[in-house]
């Protein structure tokens, strides 16, 4: 076993500069990590960071090689497989670390340099907010620091003078950096396929929905997506964020059965008014929906996404990162579909000894000789009427939850109020389903754009009336009509049970208001700008350059980092050349002396202005006043501190006379 | 070469250092404070274990006749000069080293990898990476440009021993320049990967470095062509330039191995003309000589004259040898009786006596002290056989 400090090894201060600098940037990781590999990491970095200290011995080789291979294992038996981003990640983490164990000479402080670069980029797996920005800066100057520290062997420079190192490359190279991001031409992604866990955990509304669960997501003030309105912005009241339609119900829950029933594409018929064009953010949600006004123009979709069979926005793929997406929507339509007896059927399924009471009321309705809208108006009229209560935190139902609803507890939140109309409907013959989505969005006057939150999740229904095709309904409109007419913070808070960042009366709220409102117009703009940079963005933003294509981004690049670069060796040349000659004496003396040196007369290496005065004066007897002159005068100057500007003078005049 | 050419190859070194010092007169304080009197020593590649060579020179004709025009290239660029030798930035050639093309391929990577994932972020840290590698070589290059390149005095050594060449780096920029070395243009691949010594030089500081070259053979060991590098601040470039400075290393043949007396007691008559029997009879005053007993000086006569004077004994006298060639056994090649001389010259050198050297063609008086030392080594050292 040799020390870690025998041969020609890393110092010491380099060592624990690298561990600190190593700990940094794995910090982030350690959310995503499983538990024992982040313990193995601080174990390691601590271990080699006392090693260093108390020079203790190196492990010796078939440890080193056991635990490389026990990490391996060790990364399999979490995951199930070694690759993938979570996994891969980790193999990557854990090896870095144990690399660590062998960290002796230049060669594996290079190398771990290069690691650590690499690492930096996984963190943007996870991701790619603005902080992380700060983080990166940060990180490459570290690093970079570390870097310089390798390459200079003779001893360890001053921490200030590494992180200065460090700081004024990373400096340097922002312009580079900037000019490479925006010209570098981008191609549409992926280039092989992403491993199935990448991108933002899933989040947002799920493919099936049963009491309670909008409701938890209204807790989340998680940004859902943001939408900019090219005109005409709807009212709050039809701004209605068509998500997944539910169709199947087994008297509990509701839940989309794709393809139940084959229909023919439902037809759209568009009514005046209410044509809106936007732009929509999505954040990632690991779903394939993308949302949009009530019905998104089916001749202007964006690209690769098209609508299903319920006239649903989609995406081939699941949106695993942010995308930004043009539709034009309608919110005035009739949704004209003939159903067949098997549709029919499908949509006016319950679930036969389900919510008895429920059925029963319909019945009792259908007798009383009500046709389809009188019934959908006395189920609207019921909840205003009776005492119904919108609530965020309503009792919980058992099996009949229609029915436990709509007679004993009465308290609900729009999943309740939605879900018992739809069976409330079923019931009564009439085909219905519920709609989730968002309801609302609020405004962000900073950047004139519209943010809807998870907490705008709603749940409403569509029920289908004969030649007016399916009808959008909301009951929660019914009991509480300030949801839908001024979103969801108006309507929780007269109760009282608002999530608290979305709450009034907290402290401080009007300014962490305004100033939330600035950070999430910075966020937009970073989203769309930054993150957003890809193929189209680019090309449309180069285009107002004249850059057409990618062979002028490259032509462009090309240009832009040779100025810099140039711009930059030009800069750091001149820095490395000898200072200009400032003091005047001197000046004057070296004029002289190359006007004799053209004469044949150069200056000796050896020769002080007196001997080199004689020597001009033995060889050109002519010019012996002249020389002598300048030569008395110059060392005036620059020996007995003659700082006088008359000396300077006569000097000046007698190298201006000293013709050769 | 012989010694008037050594004479006037310290002229110009003293020309050198005065030259510099008249150009900066300003700045004369800070040289002196600033300049490092140690030579840092240098660890030299012996010249076959250049992998890139031999790699070079396994290769067939076309190769190697490329290899030989960039020679011829470098030659005609970097003339022999006694120095001092000032970089220019065109004699500054760059690559990268291993580790450069290692992040090259990292950059590839992470390059692919922002494609793939369409990560913003992760394009932009690739970038920077990218533009920190052209910073970066911007900077190893501009480390290296406008170094004065000096040469020093070089100490004599004996065949078989390493000779070793100080070079003075000096910075005349107000920037500081850092991990500055030198190896020899043999054995002195680009990417050597050794961590050979470095000097760093504060703003117009001055540093030194020593390069070795075993000296095997007696006479004058020009020293040759040598790279002055750097792969300050991130080890991604290599930037050397080439420098040949007009120095030599005067080599003393090798000394025989001890054994074999001094000439006067093997009873080898040379000259003892001016020996008399007698103790202590006193023979006379001669003009002090270094390495003269402090007891053999004539206190009396120093008070009366200005330098010293030795008071000669028919002892000593006896004992002022002579070493001559002629007195070696005539069987003896040149080197042998050079080697044999050599060591006399040492031992009656380090015994303190006084002696004179007789060669075919020259004589050198009797005399004492480091300069007759000198005077007759180079004289072994430098002798040619008619």
């Amino acid at each position: 076993m040799t020390p870690l400090t025998a041969g020609v090894t890393v110092p010491r201060d380099a060592l624990l500069r690298l561990l600190v600098v190593l700990a940094i940037v794995l910090l982030p990781h350690v959310v995503h990590l499983p538990l024992w590999a982040s313990g193995l990491v601080i174990v390691i970095v601590l271990w080699r960071g006392l090693a260093a200290v108390y020079e203790w011995p190196q492990l010796p080789r078939f440890a080193r090689v056991l635990l490389a291979l026990a990490g391996f294992a060790a990364v399999y038996a979490s995951f199930g497989r070694v690759s993938g981003q979570s996994a891969g990640v980790t193999l990557l983490v854990v090896m870095v670390a144990l690399k660590l164990t062998e960290l002796r000479a230049r060669r594996d402080q290079m190398v771990l340099v290069l690691l650590m670069y690499f690492l930096l980029i996984t963190h943007f797996l996870f991701s790619q907010e603005l902080w992380t920005v700060a983080y990166l800066m940060l990180c490459a100057v570290l690093i970079t620091a570390v870097l310089v520290d390798a390459n200079h062997p003779a001893a360890v420079l001053p921490l200030r003078r590494s992180l200065q190192f460090g700081g004024r490359l990373i400096l340097m190279s922002l312009p580079l950096m900037l000019v490479i991001f925006v010209l570098f031409p981008r191609i549409p992604g992926p280039l092989w396929g992403l491993p199935a866990d990448s991108g933002a955990a899933r989040s947002g509304l799920s493919d099936s929905m049963e009491p309670g669960e909008i409701s938890n997501l209204v807790e989340s003030d998680a940004v859902a997506f943001r939408v900019r309105f090219d005109g005409a912005v709807p009212p709050n009241r039809e701004r209605y964020w068509r998500g997944p339609v539910f169709g199947h119900f087994d008297g509990h829950r509701w839940d989309a059965v794709l393809h139940a029933t084959v229909s023919a594409p439902p037809q759209v018929v568009a009514d005046e008014g209410g044509v809106y064009v936007y732009e929509v953010t999505l954040e990632a949600q690991r779903s394939r929906w993308l949302f949009a006004l009530d019905l998104p123009n089916a001749d202007k979709l964006p690209d690769d996404a098209r609508l299903d069979t319920d006239e649903l926005l989609q995406s081939p793929r699941e949106v695993r990162e942010r995308r930004l997406y043009r539709v034009e929507s309608r919110t005035h339509y009739r949704l004209l579909q003939p159903l067949d007896d098997a549709q029919r059927a499908f949509y006016t399924h319950l679930p036969v000894h389900s919510n008895p009471r429920t059925q029963a009321l319909a019945r009792q309705w259908r007798a009383q000789g009500l046709d389809d809208q009188a019934i959908v108006d006395a189920a609207l009229q019921r909840f205003r009427k009776e005492p119904y209560f919108y609530t965020l935190h309503p009792p919980p139902l058992g099996r009949d939850s229609a029915d436990e609803f709509l007679f004993d507890t009465r308290k609900g939140f729009c999943e309740h109020y939605a879900g018992s109309f739809s069976v409330l409907m079923r019931a009564a013959g009439i085909p219905a389903r519920v709609v989730t989505g968002y309801q609302g969005g609020e405004r962000n006057e900073i950047g004139d754009y519209y943010i809807v939150r998870q907490s705008d999740a709603h749940a409403w229904s569509e029920v289908w009336l004969g030649e007016r095709g399916w009808v959008r309904v909301d009951p929660t409109a019914a009991v509480a009509p300030e949801r839908i007419e001024r979103g969801i913070g108006e309507a929780l808070g007269e109760r009282g049970e608002l999530p608290g960042f979305m709450n009034p009366n907290r402290r401080g709220f009007l300014l962490r208001y305004a100033l939330e409102a600035r950070w999430d117009w910075l966020n937009a703009q970073w989203n769309h700008w930054v993150l957003g940079y890809g193929p189209e963005l680019q090309q449309a933003f180069l285009r107002r350059f004249g850059l057409l294509d990618w062979s002028d981004m490259v032509l462009a690049l090309t240009a832009a980092v040779t100025v810099i670069g140039g711009a930059l060796g030009f800069w750091l040349l001149r820095k490395s050349r000898t200072p200009d000659v400032r003091d005047p004496a001197l000046r004057l003396w070296q004029r002289a002396q190359q006007r004799l040196a053209r004469a044949g007369l150069p200056p000796q290496t050896a020769e002080g202005p007196s001997d080199y005065a004689m020597r001009i004066a033995q060889a050109r007897p002519e010019l012996a006043v002249e020389i002598t002159r300048i030569a008395n005068l110059y060392l005036q100057l620059r020996y007995l501190k003659a700082n006088d500007s008359r000396t300077e003078r006569a000097l000046a005049q007698a190298v201006a006379q000293l013709i050769v | 070469m012989d010694a008037a050419n050594a004479a006037t190859k310290s002229i110009g070194e003293n020309r050198a250092s005065l030259r510099a010092s008249d150009a900066h007169t300003r700045l004369m304080a800070l040289h002196a404070t600033k300049s490092k009197p140690g030579c840092v020593a240098m660890r030299t590649v012996p010249p076959t274990s250049n992998p890139a060579a031999s790699r070079v020179n396994g290769f067939d004709g076309p190769l190697r006749r490329a290899r030989r025009r960039i020679e011829r290239w470098i030659a005609t660029r970097t003339p022999r000069i006694p120095g001092p030798w000032v970089v220019n930035r065109r004699r500054v050639y760059i690559l990268p080293t291993r580790y450069g093309y290692g992040f090259a391929l990292l950059l590839l990577a992470m390059l692919l990898g922002a494609m793939n994932y369409s990560n913003s972020m992760a394009f932009a840290l690739t970038f920077l990476l990218a533009g920190l590698g052209l910073v970066g070589m911007h900077y190893t290059h501009a480390n290296l440009v406008n170094i004065e390149v000096r040469q020093t005095r070089v100490e004599p050594v004996f065949a078989g021993e390493t000779a070793s060449f100080c070079v003075e780096l000096a910075n005349t920029a107000s920037v500081p320049r850092f991990a500055l070395s030198a190896a020899w243009q043999r054995g002195a691949p680009p990417n050597a990967g050794i961590a050979p010594a470095s000097v760093d030089l504060a703003p117009t500081g001055v540093a030194r470095l020593s390069l070795t070259q075993p000296a095997n053979t007696r006479g004058w060991l020009g020293a040759p062509r040598f790279a002055v590098s750097t792969e300050f601040p991130l080890g991604l470039f290599y930037a050397w330039t080439w420098v040949e400075l007009d120095m030599a290393c005067l080599v003393y043949p090798r000394p025989a191995a001890r054994g074999a007396v001094l000439p006067d007691s093997a009873g080898a008559n040379g000259s003892r003309s001016g020996s008399r029997s007698g103790q202590d009879d006193f023979a006379g005053l001669r003009a002090y000589q270094r390495g003269d007993s402090p007891r053999s000086i004539d206190w009396k006569s120093y008070a009366r004259q200005r330098s010293p004077l030795v008071k000669q004994f028919a002892e000593t006298l006896a004992h002022e040898l002579w070493i001559d060639w002629s007195e070696l056994p005539s069987q003896w090649d040149v080197e042998q009786r050079l080697s044999q001389l050599t060591r006399w010259v040492v031992d009656a050198d380090a015994a303190g006596r006084v002696y004179g050297l007789r060669l075919p063609g020259q004589s050198h008086p009797p005399a004492a002290g480091a300069s007759q030392r000198q005077r007759c080594l180079q004289a072994l050292a430098l002798f040619e056989a008619r």
